[in-house]
């Protein structure tokens, strides 16, 4: 059988979903009702430019009815004049140039909007529309019923759209400028050492220079002196400390030069540094735009919630607004904004995100129920007891131990570095001053200011910016987001890794089920839908969820057989659904397989699949990480259910913990660190928080890096798991790359500290010493990345 | 040859045109999304072309996507 996926979406279609029409599959209902809408409309190209580049819609109903409060329009608008608005929405399934393109034409779509802006990179939609046509809540539930869902959270309502800081570019900008003009008005000095011509223009050139040269040693350099400054209070010898020497010393003796007219100065050398130094810092500067790694509770909890005021009429209520006593009314799959009493009957409640318990908690009436959880089932009535700022989520949230990291520094590779090179570098300096002062004073000035402007750290300091820009780059292609480039150092020194469980190394996303065997018949797949219906075990609540049989019905006799499964009678027909002794199967075992059978009127027939419980490779990560000694622990929030097919599973070195709580975790990572290791934790959610805080990396892995993840050092997307060790591998290569090219840019500076020593240093040299070693420098780093990263990574 | 102190400065006034040109831009946002504009201009008329959609028609758009999809790599 040849396998098709979805002409909208592209999810894979069995016989249970199958859906036809205009000589094309869907998936489900949504998918096709997308189509319909787009051809009907002459948007069918969308289908064109990307094989199925659609999302499954869900069902709005209800979600969106808080955007008809003007309170909360108008924190949520950009721009908001007589008939014209301006939105901003956040657009996570933005992601290919189809969504670019229909997008852009909704205008088709929706006659009040008058442009759309996409920003890719960002993940963004700019809605520019006519207020008295249409309305903020038709654009948003346009846009979830044609599948592109805007993400709207209680961070939207709080943020003020923050500037953006372009100042590194006006400072490249300026620098370039000036090293471009410095470099041609100095070219005569190079070449025309003493004639004429020289000595009646190079007044003018060097004046000129100097006056170009202004802004760069002002404006541009300017952070350089701030870190120095820094580094100097807190009597840390960082490498900004000789940068920052060198920069002033070369202007000044510059300056001097120029002035007193003793020589053409070193402007040209100065500019084209600060311009080097400012693109390295550009380079480590990657920013991941459409991702945060400071989330907080805000961007997960929803703008707002549904409210029952008096007479049960249902009225949307910022969540801030939300007081003790309330009446809230929580849809499936909503989230619980605060610490609540349950008032209908019963539900489930899933708390993997907050605790790390993988099976939803049924609650009865009365019983409280915490922020943080995701309602699973039919609509319920809550009381509320806590206002949001009180509830148990974000009492979590603001508590100590998870913000302490703030001011934990680390000291990276080239600190060390310049912790021995700078005052090496100022002794040197003196010796060369004391040395040569014996000679004569003047040379003596010369030779030290030479000294400091030529070991001025530009290629020492350019390795590790470059290098680990460019790894973080790389990684980044692999779909491993790295917060900043000390990272990739931290990521190196790791000895001992700690995985959460659920959601880590389990899959949080619903499960794929398959069925293998004979094919059942509509009204089979009905009566088996209407025999589990009853039961709580969470496979039967999935295969419900699967089997989308309409019709609901009593079965006539029902049981459920604990371990086992469920046996019942329908239609005069009987059916035995469970596991391999229920059906009288001989047992085979598959690993890490977990099935459900089916027999009906004693016949076997087939069984459901359930997508493996653990993410892909988890054993071949784990074995060849212990090939590397890595040590490791699982944590988990978790009862101690799976520890035996955890033992199966991974190395036996391995510590497992069970019934762990946030501050247990976090409390675990402290120990390790305690016993001298270099940890990396490795989490999904709001109860590995103060663990991801503590550790030396925390990195946080998500099926959709885009919606939420607890902050961290580094987002791996969940595809990826099994790559860890590669990326782990890669991080360590680029540190050793580093080491290689510090030694190459520690050759360059001895030569001209040589040089200098023999008061033989002119401008000339300088403005070729300095270019040949960072371009030397910078396309040695950049080589070898690219290199490590086609060997290890593909 | 004193022409060159006039040609000098013009060569910089003009190179400064060009560093407050940029500046401007920059600060206008403009290079803000350095990537949606790279596909937006690669549709205009799609719509049109739209009405006689044929089976050919579809083969070269197949064509047009692995292109896309090269370039978004």
């Amino acid at each position: 059988m040849e396998k098709k996926g979805c002409y909208h979406c592209g999810n894979e279609i069995t016989t249970f979903n199958r859906i036809v029409f205009d000589e094309k599959e869907f998936c489900c209902n949504g998918c096709k009702t997308v189509y319909e809408i787009f051809s009907e409309n002459d948007l069918s190209c969308y289908y064109d430019m990307q094989q199925a580049p659609g999302a499954t819609p869900e069902e709005a109903n209800g979600k969106y009815d808080f955007l008809d409060k003007s309170e909360i329009i108008n924190k949520l608008l950009e721009f908001d004049e007589g008939p014209t608005s301006i939105v901003s929405l956040y657009i996570p399934h933005i992601h290919c140039s189809s969504c670019i393109w229909i997008l852009e034409n909704l205008n088709r779509l929706n006659q009040g909007v008058y442009r759309v802006l996409v920003n890719f990179p960002e993940k963004k939609a700019t809605i520019t529309f006519n207020k008295e046509k249409t309305s903020l809540k038709e654009i948003v539930l346009l846009l979830n019923k044609i599948g592109y869902e805007p993400y709207i959270s209680l961070k939207n309502y709080d943020d003020k759209p923050q500037q953006v800081d372009r100042s590194l570019i006006y400072k490249i900008g300026i620098a370039f400028f000036a090293f471009g003009n410095v470099m041609m008005l100095s070219f005569p000095e190079y070449f025309n050492i003493d004639d004429i011509w020289m000595r009646q223009y190079k007044d003018f050139f060097r004046w000129l220079i100097l006056i170009i040269s202004l802004p760069v040693f002002f404006y541009s350099a300017s952070p350089y002196y701030i870190a120095a400054w820094k580094g100097i209070r807190s009597k840390n010898y960082t490498i900004d400390i000789p940068m920052a020497l060198g920069i002033i010393v070369m202007f000044i003796r510059s300056a001097v030069d120029i002035i007193f007219d003793l020589g053409p100065g070193f402007f040209d050398s100065m500019t084209m540094l600060v311009f080097f130094m400012l693109l390295g810092k550009l380079f480590q500067q990657r920013t991941y735009n459409f991702l945060s790694f400071e989330r907080d509770y805000k961007s997960y909890f929803p703008i707002a919630i549904t409210k029952l005021v008096e007479g049960n009429k249902e009225e949307p209520i910022q969540i801030y607004d939300v007081v003790k006593g309330d009446r809230l009314l929580i849809r499936n799959q909503e989230l619980l904004p605060v610490d609540s009493i349950l008032i209908s009957e019963s539900t489930f409640i899933d708390y993997s995100f907050v605790t790390g318990e993988a099976v939803p908690v049924e609650k009865k009436s009365g019983d409280k129920l915490f922020a943080g959880g995701k309602q699973v089932g039919d609509i319920i009535e809550v009381e509320v007891i806590n206002s949001v700022s009180q509830s148990y989520l974000t009492q979590l949230w603001s508590n100590d131990v998870f913000q302490k990291r703030v001011d934990m520094k680390y000291k990276t590779i080239t600190d060390t570095i310049s912790h021995f090179f700078t005052p090496v570098l100022l002794t040197i300096s003196i010796l060369g001053f004391i040395g040569w002062s014996f000679v004569s004073i003047n040379a003596a000035f010369n030779v030290f200011t030479a000294i400091l402007i030529v070991a001025c750290p530009c290629a020492l300091a350019l390795t590790a910016p470059f290098t680990l820009g460019n790894a973080i780059r790389i990684l980044g292609r692999s779909s491993f987001y790295l917060k900043n480039v000390t990272v990739v150092e931290q990521m190196a020194k790791v000895d001992t890794i700690v995985f959460d469980k659920t959601g880590t190394i389990t899959t949080n996303a619903k499960s794929i089920i398959q069925y293998e065997g004979e094919e059942l018949t509509s009204e089979e797949q009905s009566d088996i839908r209407n025999i589990i219906r009853g039961s709580n075990h969470p496979l039967s609540r999935k295969l419900y969820g699967f089997l989308q049989a309409r019709i609901v019905a009593k079965p006539n006799t029902f049981e459920e057989i604990p371990g086992q499964g469920l046996v019942g009678t329908m239609n005069n027909r009987s059916y035995f659904i469970g596991s391999q002794e229920l059906v009288g199967i001989p047992h085979d075992k598959i690993i890490n397989e977990t099935a459900v059978h089916i027999k009906i009127d004693g016949e076997y027939k087939g069984k459901f699949v359930f997508a493996n419980h653990y993410r892909l490779g988890v054993k071949e990560l784990f074995e060849q990480l212990d090939k590397k000694h890595y040590k490791f622990a699982i944590l988990s929030g978790d009862n101690d259910g799976e520890l035996e097919a955890l033992k199966a599973l991974l190395p036996p070195s391995t510590a497992l913990v069970f019934n762990q709580k946030p501050e247990q975790k976090l409390e675990y990572v402290k120990e390790l660190q305690e016993t001298g290791a270099n940890v990396m934790m490795v989490g999904d959610g709001l109860n590995d928080a103060g663990a991801l805080a503590q550790s030396n990396v925390g990195v946080s892995i998500s099926e959709n890096v885009n919606v939420f993840t607890p902050a961290s050092d580094a987002i791996l997307d969940a595809r990826k798991f099994a790559y860890l060790e590669k990326f782990m591998d890669y991080s360590k290569k680029s540190v050793k790359i580093i080491k290689l090219s510090y030694i190459l840019a520690l050759t360059y500076n001895v030569i001209g500290i040589s040089v200098c020593l023999l008061n033989k240093m002119s401008p000339l040299v300088a403005a070729i010493i300095m270019p040949v070693s960072t371009i030397s420098i910078i396309s040695f780093v950049t080589i070898l990345t690219n290199y490590f990263a086609k060997r290890i990574l593909k | 040859m004193s022409v060159i102190y006039f040609l000098i400065s013009i060569s910089v006034v003009v190179a400064g045109i060009f560093l407050y040109l940029f500046i401007k831009s920059v600060k206008s946002g403009q290079f803000d999304d350095a990537y949606t504009p790279s596909v937006r201009m690669l549709f205009d008329d799609e719509i049109k072309s739209d009405v006689k959609k044929s089976s050919s028609k579809n083969k070269t758009n197949h064509l047009v996507n692995e292109n896309q999809r090269e370039n978004q790599i």
